[in-house]
């Protein structure tokens, strides 16, 4: 039990990709995807903060009196993930505004049978 | 100066050029500035792979932070050669760009089309030369938002859905990409991969890595689309470009397939992926069944191009069967494979984007007659179309040799068998379109309309070609780097094991 309660962050992580991953597959909509995405991205974000967390220590400032600190290289590196999780988002709003407006509609089957349609 | 340096420009070149070409804003000298730069990445690129060739590795600081605290660029032979191969095609894609898109793109997006092209040669660069996983994540993510944005450029309006539902694969396993790493990261506490490599051969049987090496290759695997992981690729291709088409298919997957090479046997060593791990058995079951699955589906495609998509995701399939081997001799031919089936992709998608810009369509029907109207272009398509069934005297009958002998060195024979009946279907699907332009019966109409595409063109997609039958010819150059790269990466894990 104290196994759990003690690393209830990964059990976050854990749900959060689950459920993240689990709506890009089952949604239909696009927009829902691309939520699903971004849940299962931000998942994997919170993996890297919680492996940077050193127990006891402060944060990663230059200071008197401080000896132990928390590593700082994977919030640098989550950071940068940040900003691809952020392009990515944006790039794939773009295409959906410009499926909605070719298609008329950003339901996967809708979009599907009108593909069918126009064959 | 330069050379001290050289190891860099061919990523930073293309992604300074991006902007500017962006700003140019005019299609022709968008145009002239790419393939400007392009090239230059190229000359660049030859001049890593003489180095590498001549003193085996070249190292580079970026920032001047030394590894394994800074970001080190390191490339060797295998990362050279597939530089200089990335960035020739590359080139020579956007000099035959020009004619094509005119005809395919939207005038107003043409600028945003050689942007894109060139951030996407600065990711593809980037995923060879760094020697850090974490950069390799970012270089991949970079190389695939752009390729997103290139394929959603066509006019057809399908384009959109394949690019999106390949920009939902991609950062699924671009995601699973950097899980992995994090996990790497969070046992062995370094991101240099030559670091990771000495920490993880020290560690001996761990769950955190084991768990990592599968996202990796899951991963890896969505992004090179390896069956049964590759419904993206066949619509994305199909629906591009044939410009974006014909560069992403003889670059974008070969990159990915370097990827996981290079995690294999460079970082997690060949040992314990394939002996501990057996992932053995898993790539090479998936590989036959790519190759087998996917050239069937290839020959039942009444669209070309989209044949030629699933074409391309069963020669993956014998890349990574080479691999899969886990000798020396495997992954010679699997790079060498890499190397090849570039250059006959390159071919066969330009040769149809010039039947797209003749004729204006790329269904089987459309290619009635084209024997004679379109003479240069379809002995083009012939001759990479020998090269993919591996006849002769083509570039790629000498990967499949290499492949096959790998393969009977092992004694099996029941694999070796199952590649050369997969050639036999090669020889199905890309018989049935020279029938049709050898064979098949011209329309008065269709004779006196339709004329030999344009100069610019013909030549890039000739120089491929001529480049197909002088690999297949003299292979000292390409069979000495894939050996030398192959003997670089399995030393010190495969040669101990065996």
């Amino acid at each position: 039990m104290s196994f759990i309660a003690e690393h209830y962050n990964y059990w976050i992580v854990i749900v959060l990709m689950m459920a993240g991953f689990y709506i890009v597959i089952a949604s239909n909509n696009l927009i829902k995807q691309v939520i699903g995405l971004s849940i299962f991205q931000t998942s994997v974000f919170m993996m890297y903060i919680s492996i940077g967390k050193v127990s006891g220590g402060s944060a990663p400032i230059v200071a008197e009196a401080v000896t132990s600190f928390s590593n700082p290289l994977p919030h640098v590196l989550i950071l940068t993930a940040i900003v691809v999780g952020v392009a990515t988002t944006a790039v794939a709003l773009a295409l959906i505004i410009r499926i909605k407006a070719a298609y008329g509609s950003i339901e996967e089957n809708e979009i599907g049978d009108k593909d069918n349609v126009s064959e | 100066m330069i050379e001290l340096h050289l190891a860099i420009l061919p990523i930073v070149l293309p992604l300074i050029a991006a902007p500017i070409c962006f700003i140019l804003g005019r299609s022709q000298w968008c145009w002239l500035f790419a393939t400007l730069i392009s090239g230059l990445s190229c000359a660049a690129s030859v001049g890593l792979l003489v180095a590498t060739l001549d003193q085996g590795v070249v190292s580079y600081a970026v920032g001047g932070w030394q590894a394994p605290w800074g970001i080190e660029i390191r490339i060797d032979v295998a990362s050279a050669l597939i530089l200089s191969l990335v960035s020739g095609i590359s080139t020579l894609v956007l000099i035959y760009a020009n004619q094509s898109i005119a005809k395919e793109i939207d005038t107003s997006k043409h600028a945003l089309f050689y942007t894109a092209h060139l951030l996407c040669l600065t990711g593809l660069s980037g995923i060879l030369s760094t020697g850090d996983a974490f950069n390799l994540f970012v270089f991949l993510e970079i190389s695939s938002l752009a390729t997103y944005t290139l394929v959603s450029l066509a006019r057809d309006k399908r384009c959109l859905i394949a690019a999106f539902r390949y920009l939902i694969m991609g950062t699924i396993g671009a995601t699973f990409i950097l899980i992995g790493v994090g996990m790497l990261y969070m046992k062995t506490g370094t991101l240099n991969m030559l670091d990771l490599a000495d920490k993880i051969a020290v560690i001996e049987g761990n769950r955190t890595l084991n768990t990592g090496l599968a996202f990796i290759l899951i991963g890896v695997s969505i992004k090179l689309a390896l069956f049964p992981l590759h419904m993206w690729l066949p619509p994305a291709y199909t629906h591009a470009p044939s410009a974006v088409s014909a560069f992403l298919a003889s670059t974008a997957t070969k990159v990915a397939v370097y990827v996981m090479v290079r995690f294999i046997f460079s970082i997690f060593g060949a040992q314990y992926v394939f002996e501990t791990m057996s992932m053995d058995i898993i790539l090479l079951v998936l590989a036959i069944i790519a190759i087998f699955k996917c050239s069937f589906m290839a020959a039942l495609q009444s669209n070309m191009k989209s044949m030629l998509a699933y074409s391309s995701v069963a020669q993956i399939g014998y890349m990574i069967l080479g691999i899969s081997l886990a000798t020396s001799a495997g992954l010679m031919a699997g790079l060498l494979h890499i190397f090849n089936h570039a250059l006959m992709k390159g071919v066969l998608f330009m040769a149809l984007g010039c039947v797209a810009y003749r004729v204006g369509s790329v269904d089987i029907k459309s290619f009635r007659g084209l024997g004679k109207t379109m003479p240069w272009t379809m002995a083009a398509f012939t001759i990479a179309g020998l090269s993919i069934i591996g006849v002769p005297l083509t570039a790629g009958f000498v990967s499949k040799w290499y492949l096959v002998t790998a393969v009977f060195e092992q004694q099996q024979w029941l694999i070796g068998f199952v590649l050369l009946l997969g050639s036999l279907l090669a020889v199905v699907y890309i018989g049935r379109v020279l029938e049709a332009a050898y064979f098949g019966e011209v329309s008065q109409q269709q004779e006196t309309n339709i004329k030999e595409a344009p100069l610019t063109m013909l030549i890039p997609m000739w120089v491929l070609v001529l480049a197909n039958i002088y690999f297949g010819i003299d292979t000292s150059v390409t069979v000495g780097a894939a050996d030398a790269a192959a003997q670089w990466l399995s030393q010190p894990h495969i040669s101990g094991a065996n």
